[in-house]
């Protein structure tokens, strides 16, 4: 118990001594600190939970045994070698990242052209966004019950699911984007005589991109966050199965935390990757004041 | 007699919109001619209607009551023939310099679209900018490519919603002798609104001072000086003062 409690103090003398380095050493040290200082407490915790279990032989004798129910920081590095060793890891990170792209990809594809076309035409956002807007509320999560029941224990439950999580930011996002639109764009293209399918691409669009992009990074993350609760329910593979068959199959916390920490790595992951699209020619204009 | 007839022929045109359940009257009737190779500015405060009316010229709105002729047919929409160069941000961010000047020459043949989109680079002064994007340049620079994406289509009108409102002022200084460069080679006429005196008193043949409140024409000043104008130009002190005094500012 005592080696954490130094990490801990450590940790935070080190990052109140850091204040006084420049911007950029700040920058790393400080949540190299705040992290494992995390990591200390974290350690703490486990072993104040740890309880002693006596049991009463058949010879009579007594043997005690030290119960750790929740894992320390070092309890999950061999859980994250097993799983990465045995398969498990790459077999239901593909198997999460599929559902997740394809009810992503489905959601973009529905959702864009819906929220240009809402976006534009006064009677198709009136039609449409009362609608919208009363399923948003609504969490994915509560579809569950009814996706199994329409799909099965399959693939497209989850699928399902995740397109819900992430169809209402997109179409929303999208519209919003399209009727923000500054009215002098729209009007330099009509006075060069820009109408119809011509104006929509070459201004709509283009105008309407950054904050396309946006809302396909928030769809992303909520598509992400949803698949765990989702192959939790509705499917029996994927790193929410994972998280949840490491509990049911003999309290292995280890191997739920293990899989809780791929989660959140694959998770920044694939924000990294959506964000390379806010370097685009094209869509860069619009995040001028953003780093 | 063809030459009497007048490019632009405003006649009781008004605006009025409304502002929940109030009536607000942005123009009050106001007649107006412009001949051919005109620089006519519109000076005067903001609220003075002078964008309303420019943008009833230029079919951005239809006017609540009387008419608008151009080469005696009613204005019945935007044309790619007469074109608008805005304050800010006219141009396209998403697109290239030489993308956004190419904007009104998309129906011609590849060749010819180069060749003129060319010839206007040079002529603003951007040449090594064509792959640039709108956010790489000063807003000297942008004004610059929209200036050129006007004057590209060989335009017979150019309506100008004060376009250097937004620059710093030497840049300022220097687009202004610009475009009056660019009137000078003939052709076009310039309908420029502003509320710089100094800019009106360089640039313009003559001056339609307005006044809101409604917006309304308050006197139309002739010019009169020959150009190149300063500030020493004789008559230039005369016809600042009076104008200042039209505007309420200055004895």
């Amino acid at each position: 118990m005592i080696a954490p409690v130094v990490v801990l103090v450590l940790a935070v003398l080190v990052g109140v001594w850091a204040t006084r380095f420049s911007q950029r050493a700040q920058a790393l040290l400080l949540p190299s600190c705040t992290a494992l200082a995390l990591l200390a407490a974290w350690h703490m915790y486990s072993v104040a939970t740890e309880y002693e279990l006596r049991s009463t032989q058949a010879d009579g004798a007594v043997e005690t045994r030290l119960i750790r129910i929740f894992p320390t920081p070092w309890d999950t590095l061999p859980a994250m070698v097993e799983l990465a060793s045995d398969g498990r890891l790459a077999r239901y990170a593909m198997a999460s990242l599929f559902r997740v792209l394809s009810g992503f990809a489905l959601a973009a594809f529905i959702g864009i052209p819906l929220g240009l076309w809402a976006g534009w035409r006064r009677s198709v956002f009136l039609a449409i966004n009362p609608l919208v807007q009363g399923l948003r509320p609504i969490s994915p999560l509560a579809w569950i019950p009814i996706a199994v029941l329409s799909f099965g224990i399959q693939d497209e439950a989850a699928i399902f699911i995740i397109f819900l999580g992430a169809f209402f930011p997109i179409v929303t996002g999208t519209m919003t984007a399209v009727q923000s639109i500054p009215l002098v764009y729209v009007r330099s293209a009509q006075n060069f005589g820009l109408s119809g399918f011509e104006l929509f691409r070459r201004v709509v669009f283009p105008a309407a991109l950054p904050q396309i992009v946006t809302s396909l990074r928030i769809a992303l993350g909520v598509g992400w966050l949803v698949v765990v609760a989702a192959e939790m329910n509705a499917v029996n593979s994927g790193l929410g199965f994972l998280v949840i068959d490491a509990r049911n199959m003999g309290n292995r916390y280890d191997l739920v935390v293990a899989a809780m920490i791929a989660i959140g790595l694959i998770g920044i992951g694939l924000d990294w990757t959506v964000r390379r699209l806010e370097r685009l020619d094209e869509v860069r204009w619009g995040f001028r004041n953003q780093q | 007699m063809k030459e009497s007839t007048p490019k632009i022929r405003v006649r009781g045109a008004s605006k009025t919109f409304l502002r929940g359940e109030q009536r607000v009257e942005a123009l009050a009737p106001v007649d107006l001619e412009v001949r051919a190779g005109e620089f006519v500015c519109l000076l005067g405060p903001s609220g003075c209607g002078k964008s309303t009316l420019m943008n009833l010229i230029g079919g951005f709105e239809a006017p609540s009551g009387g008419s608008i002729e151009i080469d005696g047919l009613p204005v019945a929409g935007p044309d790619p023939r007469r074109v608008f160069v805005f304050q800010e941000y006219g141009i396209f961010p998403w697109a290239s310099v030489w993308d956004n000047i190419a904007l009104g020459l998309r129906d011609l043949p590849k060749a010819e679209q180069e060749r003129i989109v060319a010839q206007h680079i040079e002529l603003v002064g951007l040449k090594g900018f064509e792959k640039s994007f709108p956010d790489q340049l000063s807003g000297g620079m942008r004004q610059r490519v929209a200036v050129a994406r006007a004057l590209a289509v060989s335009p017979d009108i150019v309506y100008m919603d004060e376009p250097l409102g937004a620059l710093d002022s030497l840049t300022r200084l220097q687009l202004r002798g610009e475009i009056h460069r660019l009137w000078k080679r003939g052709g076009m006429t310039i309908l420029f609104v502003t509320h710089d005196v100094e800019e009106a008193l360089q640039l313009a043949d003559r001056i339609v001072v307005m006044s809101p409140r409604p917006g309304r024409i308050q006197e139309i000043v002739e010019v009169g000086m020959p150009h190149p104008r300063t500030s020493a130009t004789p008559g230039w002190a005369e016809k600042e003062s009076h104008l200042l005094r039209l505007l309420g500012v200055g004895g």
